[in-house]
């Protein structure tokens, strides 16, 4: 039976005279992964914040867990775990005292946070740096200190805003991986990204945003299905002759994106476009074939790329 | 998991939580808190008591002021001065941290906690703290003889009641700070300064020209230490002064804490 944890109807924030939401609607369900794909300024953190009950809305209807944000924030984070985008650990305390006083503030009792700290250090792989102070941590600890301390209060909804942003790529795959034990484990993750590889691995369903708005929803894979091509064809002919080249190339294939790098060639089968390049006598400096993904999709609906 | 646990009702008093938290990170510098709040006394006492003491016994007796000795005559403001910076520092530093500089209070405010809770949690640490070198401080001052007279105990209630009042203003005053190197130039050079020396701390205010009292009037240390000498060696005021002292105080405590609780519920919502 599935249930609804959260319903966003016609929701917008105003920032002055700026929109930074226009009017979206989403419904999350219990133990889905959710997630909120756009570049930056899209609207994506404002709608997480009025979710966690920590910004107020200027209109539309919110309803977490059954309860409205605006009015009963304090019920509604007591069942929340949250990691900001920002890291906001006291880091003047150490790894298990940050646990610690964070599971206080929802008034849970010693005896119950003691009983939780051995797993959530494990969870996090800090066992080593347990009585160690937070700022002589690594980026990387830092962040997955900042989950496992959302999860000392046994949260009902976790909610993740930019989880891997300015991790190298290991910090962000040992994240994903403790990300995706908690998706097995059917929590219900609620998060915003930017990476389109993160939203691929963690999001049962999606929306894409943009300036406000919501572009797309469904799951990853239906979305690439629906929006663009199987594969991709990258070529460069240098950053002066691509535009010149783009002619050309959109009779070879269904659909083409000018990128001012490149130029991307929307097919079925990439390999054969590449062949059928070349036999029409053209010399792209460098070819690339790959899978389409959601940063096409984004680019379809856009025009624009996630990350400029 | 018991079913009890997973209710997760919204905890009262939340700001008992943030006081027990606060008070593990400011334990983390005990050794500085506890350096200033028994160094301050024995310097101020060294230098300003004994020294300006001797000067003013030799000249004018060892009763000349107010009918006491120069010691008895400044250990309430002494003590309210102590409280005053005591509970500033234990304001300020946190509302800056918890704001700007670690964004701690972001953190705190994802879980039931609320602007209001987290204000007042950073305000009874400050309290802790001020109560604790208020009463360090009363003791140099016993080992100085500067509580001789009957009820000089009681100076310690009244410093609090000043910490208390100052440490509410200012909490509302760092609430709103976004340019701290102004911030700590405006309060360091402009307020507790002139406050410390227009507030008839280490002379009776009436001694000076009636234009420059007026800095006395406005400032809580001055009423605090009227308060402390009335109420510690029956030092001459009206009943209508009491009564304006305390007023003056209370107002402070407030006013600063309300204008702090709605200030910091906004400043998280942004």
């Amino acid at each position: 039976m599935s249930e609804n944890l959260i319903e966003v109807r016609g929701l917008t924030k105003k920032y002055g005279d700026f929109l930074a939401v226009d009017g979206i609607d989403f419904i999350v369900q219990k133990s889905e992964s959710f997630g909120l794909l756009g570049p930056n300024g899209a609207g994506k953190s404002t709608t997480m914040r009025i979710i966690a009950a920590t910004s107020q809305r200027t209109s539309g209807e919110v309803s977490v867990l059954g309860k409205d944000p605006e009015i009963q924030g304090p019920q509604i984070r007591a069942h929340l775990g949250v990691v900001p985008q920002q890291d906001n650990l006291d880091t003047q305390l150490t790894v298990t005292e940050n646990l610690y006083i964070y599971g206080r503030y929802f008034g849970l009792s010693k005896k119950f946070i003691n009983s939780k700290i051995s797993d959530l250090l494990e969870f996090a792989q800090l066992e080593e740096k347990r009585d160690t102070k937070v700022e002589a941590l690594s980026g990387g600890m830092k962040r997955r200190l900042t989950i496992a301390r959302s999860l000392v209060s046994e949260p009902d909804i976790l909610i993740l805003d930019e989880p891997t942003t300015g991790l190298d790529p290991q910090a962000r795959h040992i994240l994903w991986d403790r990300l995706f034990r908690l998706k097995e484990d059917g929590i219900t993750l609620l998060l915003t990204t930017h990476y389109m590889d993160e939203a691929e691995q963690l999001c049962d369903r999606l929306i894409v945003m943009d300036k406000g708005r919501i572009m797309a929803e469904g799951n990853p894979a239906a979305l690439i299905k629906k929006y663009s091509t199987k594969e991709v064809l990258e070529v460069r002919f240098g950053s002066n002759r691509n535009a010149v080249m783009a002619p050309a190339m959109r009779e070879l294939c269904e659909r083409i994106e000018v990128l001012p790098d490149r130029i991307l060639l929307y097919t079925e089968n990439a390999e054969t476009v590449l062949e059928n390049i070349v036999a029409a006598g053209h010399h792209p400096n460098t070819s690339l074939v790959r899978r389409t993904s959601l940063e096409d999709v984004f680019l379809r609906l856009t025009g624009r790329s996630l990350i400029e | 998991m018991s079913a009890v646990e997973k209710k997760r009702p919204v905890p009262r008093f939340g700001a008992l939580y943030v006081l027990e938290a606060r008070m593990k990170s400011m334990l983390k510098f005990l050794w500085v808190i506890s350096a200033i709040a028994i160094l301050n006394p024995v310097l101020y006492l060294v230098s300003i008591g004994l020294g300006v003491g001797t000067l003013i016994t030799n000249n004018i007796g060892p009763n000349g002021i107010d009918g006491v000795s120069y010691l008895v005559f400044i250990a309430p403001a002494l003590l309210a001065t102590s409280a005053i910076q005591g509970a500033m520092d234990e304001v300020i530093f946190p509302t800056l941290d918890g704001f700007k500089w670690a964004r701690i209070f972001y953190g705190i405010n994802s879980t039931p906690q609320t602007g209001s809770t987290i204000a007042a949690g950073v305000f009874l640490t400050a309290m802790v703290r001020t109560t604790l070198s208020v009463l360090a401080y009363s003791g140099i001052l016993y080992l100085f003889g500067a509580m001789d007279s009957p009820h000089s105990y009681l100076a310690i209630p009244i410093a609090i009641f000043a910490g208390a009042s100052f440490g509410a203003v200012m909490l509302a005053f760092a609430s709103h700070v976004n340019n701290e190197d102004m911030f700590f130039t405006i309060v360091g050079r402009f307020l507790i300064g002139p406050m410390f020396l227009f507030s008839g701390t280490f002379y009776p205010l009436n001694t000076l020209p009636i234009g420059l009292q007026f800095f006395g009037w406005i400032s809580p240390l001055w009423h605090a230490t009227e308060l402390g000498r009335f109420a510690t060696y029956g030092h001459h005021i009206s009943t209508t002064m009491v009564i304006v002292h305390v007023i003056f105080l209370l107002t402070m405590l407030v006013l600063g804490l309300i204008i702090a609780f709605r200030q910091y519920t906004k400043r998280l919502a942004k």
